[in-house]
């Protein structure tokens, strides 16, 4: 029988923290905000294979930062979760908190008690129906649930990134000065060239699925003017 | 308390894992009847009556009357049975009513579905495929008398051009070169399109005419309920080309019906 030796709870909990903030800082960051007609999300991503932003149900989104096939495991049971509760209810009883709450559950088990923590971070985005405030939730590593307004940044620089897109933020934005906000932040952020970005919107329009991909060569044409 | 799975988010998933009624199925949610062996007497469960489709220059049109029957009653009059399945796609039922919506409420998911988990639409074919192993599912129920016949149209972006599927009720999946037709009234509807048709005609000719036979089928066949203008009930249709689905609106479609009613009298 192996000796097995005593770990503080506090310890542990130190230890993991530690493991999973050193995956996630590894890798790119994105940013959210609301701007006039709803809400965007913004990623460096110098793939245009893998996406880290994508649709999860007709309100709502979500990103992932950190090890991709894991939080990929985790969208894809985000999505399973809402399609079973739109499907048994109905469409309307779908919401971010629900799903984040429902994250933030998983999260939170696995951080505890699984050989390893997820290096993730996610964020759920729900755009509000009929004049509703919007949604905007991180869920981190260990199951912790933030929810936020205006802008939100998840990630290995989302304090310096946030930080720094909140000086600036205003509100109803247009949708290009507000991917230009974000790319310029990036660029001050990050303090080096920066290869392909990923971005996409919730907002409202006459489908009832909002999420819509932002075209690579919108956000190349805005991405040229950046200054340099 | 062995995975995670256990406590929260459905984190495992059945194979191929896109799959959403397999979901269900693995979650033990998906729709069940269980019918008695002895012979079913008249449950009287609402039955849908006409829809057809039909192809034209860049596109398909698909519609239906609004009509449930009861035996010889009128159930509902302004059933809808064309629903978009997709951005690309439409779906129309005949057949046993709350089966046949059942049905496409769990088509339109596992279509969604499938293009959220996988970042990728279905093929049409891949769609209509699907849509075949639905009807064959419900098998059992329709040697009870209680058969769901849909009609499945879209816009297939790879050959580019408007392609029409009908079944049978036993699942039999069967590509329509010009219309298809299901229904009490598919022989009226089929009959009038087999001279009317034309591989050349229009958006505004395709709809006219699908129009057009659903009046021709609602005046022979009792089930089928035509344009009822006096009451403000008209078919529902929509169209599907390149740019995707969309429904034609009812004050046009109140006009095309006008001109076509009284073309039959």
């Amino acid at each position: 029988m192996n000796p097995s030796f005593y770990v503080t709870p506090e310890q542990l909990v130190r230890d993991r923290a530690e493991f999973a903030r050193k995956g996630i800082a590894r890798g790119r960051s994105i940013v959210a905000m609301e701007y006039r007609e709803g809400i965007l999300m913004l990623a460096e991503n110098p793939g245009a294979a893998l996406h880290k932003i994508s649709e999860v149900y007709d309100r709502i989104a979500f990103a992932g930062v950190g090890r991709y096939n894991e939080f990929e495991t985790l969208r894809k049971a985000g999505i399973r979760q809402a399609d079973v509760m739109g499907y048994l209810y109905s469409r309307d009883d779908v919401t971010a908190l629900g799903l984040a709450t429902a994250f933030s559950q998983t999260l939170g088990v696995i951080f505890s008690h699984e050989t390893k923590p997820f290096e993730v971070e996610l964020l759920i985005c729900e755009l509000g129906r009929n004049g509703q405030p919007n949604h905007m939730l991180q869920v981190s590593y260990d199951g912790t649930l933030v929810d936020e307004r205006g802008v939100l940044a998840i990630g290995g620089k989302a304090d310096l990134l946030g930080g720094a897109l909140r000086e600036r933020f205003t509100e109803d934005l247009e949708l290009d000065a507000a991917i230009r906000l974000g790319m310029e932040v990036f660029a001050e952020t990050e303090n080096r060239p920066l290869d392909g970005w990923e971005g996409a919107v919730l907002e409202e329009g006459s489908a009832r699925r909002c999420f819509r991909r932002l075209a690579d060569a919108e956000l190349e044409s805005l991405s040229a003017q950046l200054p340099s | 308390m062995n995975s995670p799975a256990d406590w929260g988010l459905p984190l495992g998933a059945p194979t191929p894992g896109a799959s959403f009624s397999d979901l269900l199925e693995s979650l033990g949610l998906s729709p069940r009847w269980e019918v008695p062996d002895s012979p079913v007497r008249d449950l009287g469960a609402p039955e849908a009556t006409t829809v057809l489709a039909s192809r034209y220059r860049g596109g398909v049109v698909i519609g239906g009357d609004r009509q449930a029957t009861e035996g010889h009653l009128i159930a509902h009059r302004r059933m809808r049975k064309v629903y978009p399945s997709d951005r690309m796609s439409a779906v129309a039922v005949a057949g046993t009513a709350g089966l046949a919506l059942e049905m496409v409420r769990l088509f339109c998911v596992e279509l969604e579905h499938y293009e959220k988990i996988e970042g990728a639409m279905l093929s049409l074919e891949g769609k209509a495929n699907f849509l075949s192993r639905l009807v064959r599912s419900q098998l059992p129920l329709a040697f009870r008398g209680l058969a769901v016949v849909p009609l499945f149209a879209g816009y297939d972006p790879n050959s580019e051009q408007g392609r029409v599927y009908t079944f049978d009720v036993v699942g039999g999946r069967y590509e329509e070169h010009n219309y298809g037709a299901a229904g009490s009234g598919a022989i009226q509807a089929r009959a009038f399109l087999r001279t009317a048709w034309e591989r050349e005609m229009t958006e505004t000719e395709a709809v006219e005419k699908v129009v057009a036979a659903l009046v021709a089928a609602a005046d022979v066949d009792v089930a089928t309920g035509g344009p009822d203008l006096r009451r403000g009930i008209l078919p529902n249709l929509a169209v599907i080309d390149a740019e995707g689905v969309r429904e034609v609106s009812e004050e046009y479609l109140a006009e095309v019906a006008r001109s076509s009613l009284g073309g039959s009298r």
